[in-house]
């Protein structure tokens, strides 16, 4: 390290990093504090979703995936379901 | 098969999961595909260390209680693409984590992955009996400080008497000594143990040692597993311990007081 690295270095890296600790902190700590009044209900949704889909498709549970992003005004949730070729739909649409 | 490796260390607060964080980042980064486990039920700090907490849906315990399966709680990391995170739960109690359980768990990703790692919490209570139960390789994390040696004894004890591999009278768990947060100043003053009588009284083969460094804080102010940071003498050293643990031969680093020019003296530099 030069001593030019060493002013920079102190001046500007070290803040830089503990504000993005308290920023995500902030944004991890308040989703874990609504958590703990109430059931987390990320299981059951997944759960209540794939069971909605299944009444119209044949899906493997397996092949059901959940992707969260939790962030400080909002939050995203995506959830991919593969689906099976259009036949086996066709088939169970039409048992139906 | 994968090989299971447990970070541990009986004492807290030592490094178990930087170094884990780090160990699992490093293993993954050389190709070889990689999970590491958070054990800490209640208390979960891999996935902030790891910056993968805002992605965290399901948990160990979801799997274990069939509420989510096995793929669904993996979580990927963006950086490496061949090494994958599962998260410990943060609100269930540690009895949600069964031996039988953790035992489906391996046996599912002993099928996807070379190195499943494991990090385990502090104490040697259930959730470090069963982080280190399935382990056929151990890095035991020690501070150059009384407590931790003894604590690392009490915790190479159990390796050889309550692991899966030694119920089953098996060949030995592996057992490799880091060294953390050392500080080759403090060391030469004398307040702190040093390097030879630490690896004299543990008598395990040394796999590391890893600086006092102040990146380690930086990286984990932004979720940056240490290894990630090549500049630091921390990531270096990490990086060193694992192409170790690989079978290379490296040269052990940073283990010396660095002679502090006049400026530095002046100035009080401190290592990066
Ligand atoms: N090489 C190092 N240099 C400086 N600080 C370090 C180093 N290694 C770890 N630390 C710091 O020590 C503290 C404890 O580290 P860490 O959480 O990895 O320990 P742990 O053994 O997992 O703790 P616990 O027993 O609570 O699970 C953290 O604040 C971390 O930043
Ligand atoms: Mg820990």
């Amino acid at each position: 390290m030069s001593w030019l690295d060493y002013f920079r270095g102190r001046r500007q890296e070290q803040p830089a990093s503990a504000s993005a600790a308290k920023e995500r902190l902030q944004i991890v700590l308040a989703h874990e504090r609504i958590g703990r009044t109430r059931e987390d209900f990320l299981p059951k949704l997944q759960q209540d979703l794939v069971a909605v889909v299944a009444r119209y498709v044949a899906i493997d549970p397996g092949k059901v995936n959940v992707n969260l992003d939790r962030g400080g005004d909002m939050s995203t949730l995506a959830i991919e379901i593969e689906l099976p070729a259009p036949s086996a739909v066709r088939m169970v649409a039409g048992a139906r | 098969m994968a090989q299971v490796v447990v970070v541990t260390s009986g004492k807290g607060g030592v490094g178990k999961t930087t170094s884990s964080a780090a160990f699992a980042t490093g293993l993954a980064q050389r190709g070889k595909k990689t999970v590491v486990i958070d054990f800490d039920v209640g208390l979960r700090n891999l996935d902030l260390i790891m910056g993968v907490e805002r992605r965290v849906v399901f948990d160990i315990v979801n799997v274990i209680s069939g509420e989510a399966r096995l793929n669904q709680a993996l979580i990927r990391d963006k950086r490496v693409d061949t090494l994958s995170i599962l998260p410990a739960s943060q609100t269930r109690d540690k009895d949600a984590l069964t031996r039988d359980g953790v035992a489906k768990i391996i046996e599912e990703l002993s099928k996807d992955f070379d190195y499943i790692l494991c990090d385990s919490p502090a104490g040697i209570e259930k959730g470090a009996l069963l982080a280190l139960y399935f382990a056929d390789q151990a890095v035991v994390v020690t501070n150059p400080e009384v407590s931790s040696v003894r604590d690392s004894d009490r915790i190479l004890g159990v390796l050889q008497s309550r692991s899966k591999r030694a119920e089953e009278k098996k060949d030995p768990v592996k057992e490799h000594l880091l060294v953390t947060r050392f500080d080759p100043v403090r060391v030469e003053r004398g307040e702190m143990l040093k390097l030879e009588d630490i690896q004299e009284i543990l008598s395990i083969p040394l796999l590391g040692v890893i600086p006092e460094s102040e990146s380690v804080l930086k990286a984990s102010n932004t979720g940056t597993p240490v290894i990630l940071d090549a500049e630091s003498m921390a990531g270096q050293a990490y990086a060193d311990a694992v192409s170790r643990f690989l079978g290379e031969e490296k040269p052990h680093r940073f283990i010396e007081a660095e002679k502090k020019g006049l400026f530095k003296r002046l100035f009080g530099g401190r290592a990066a």
